[in-house]
């Protein structure tokens, strides 16, 4: 069998999500890993897409403003829950 | 993170005056089952968690739809009474907080069309190189398709730096540029921390359509950070 052909730096950008989802299938997945191996620059570009997921997280989350609480909890006083 | 909301194993608290114990609310918001079973007898204390627990989250992703910060608290407020019109049909088939986005959402959606906007999710977005192609050798190099210049080493930035409100502020803006359908995909997943499958249920799109627009919207949002954080 021949050898799968390497993976450029080009296509493996395209392929980061599927890979950190786990979306790869194994032979796909050992060449990722393996050129990963072999290449600082996407070392850094998948170490990148790690910490932008990171970052997003901590986005902080939108006020709410307190009224609209109130008047959640008012609607659901005047609810009549199902028979 | 302490701050996640879309985390149902990290409820907060119950703020309630019922002298029940903390654990037992606990347990009781853990399973979907006892929760609409108390929803449906009427029990405040567990629709006051409920909307605690989710209205922010149901805002941020109402926003993305409407783009409107009032209309987006109504689309929120439509949305929980959907929830309660519709818990009796509710059958358990998804979980509680994905069929309560699916409500948001759907809700949202219908609001953007009157709006005169729609978010099509079966539009992908146009299909672009996930990073610029100059970044890349070209044909005629010795090693084509490989880093001109490699990408920089984030592991030395100060998380300080990472984490700043300015840095943050930057991410939220990456996202509100995106196309509507990747900014909600990335802020359900990334921002909010629903997992893959929780997702898709409650935007009724499939797992690779969930995963094209996840992989475009974080391949931008990546850049956005890397113009802002290299510029430094």
């Amino acid at each position: 069998m021949q050898p799968d052909p390497e993976l450029t730096c080009a296509e493996l950008v395209e392929l980061v999500t599927d890979y950190l989802e786990g979306r790869l299938p194994d032979r796909e997945r050992r060449r990722f890993d393996e050129h990963l191996t072999g290449c600082d620059g996407c070392t850094a570009y998948v170490e990148q897409m790690r910490t932008t997921i990171t970052v997003a997280g901590r986005v902080p989350a939108p006020e709410l403003p307190p009224e609209l609480q109130e008047r959640l909890l008012e609607a659901f006083r005047g609810w009549r829950p199902p028979e | 993170m302490s701050d996640r909301i879309a985390d149902p194993t990290a409820a907060e608290p119950v703020r309630d005056d019922d002298v029940r114990d903390d654990a037992v609310v606990m347990e009781l918001l853990a399973s979907d089952v006892a929760l609409v079973d108390r929803l449906r007898a009427g029990d405040e204390a567990v629709f006051a968690e409920l909307v605690n627990r989710y209205s922010a989250a149901m805002l941020r992703v109402a926003q993305l739809y409407v783009r409107s910060r009032s209309i987006a608290e109504e689309v929120v407020q439509d949305a929980w009474i959907g929830v309660l019109n519709g818990i009796a049909r509710f059958e358990g088939r998804s979980s509680l907080k994905t069929w309560i986005f699916r409500i948001v959402s759907n809700k949202a959606k219908t609001r953007a069309v009157k709006e005169g906007r729609s978010v099509p999710f079966s539009e992908l977005g146009p299909e672009e190189p996930s990073v610029a192609p100059e970044r890349f050798r070209g044909p005629e190099d010795r090693y084509p398709g490989h880093w001109a210049a490699f990408p920089s080493d984030w592991a030395r930035i100060p998380e300080e730096r990472l984490l700043a409100t300015e840095t943050l502020a930057q991410v939220e803006h990456a996202i509100a540029e995106l196309p509507p359908a990747q900014a909600i995909v990335i802020t359900m997943r990334d921002v909010e921390g629903f997992d893959a499958d929780e997702v898709c249920d409650a935007l009724e799109i499939s797992e690779g359509n969930q995963r094209v627009l996840l992989h475009r919207a974080r391949s931008k949002v990546r850049q956005a950070l890397e113009e802002y954080l290299d510029a430094a």
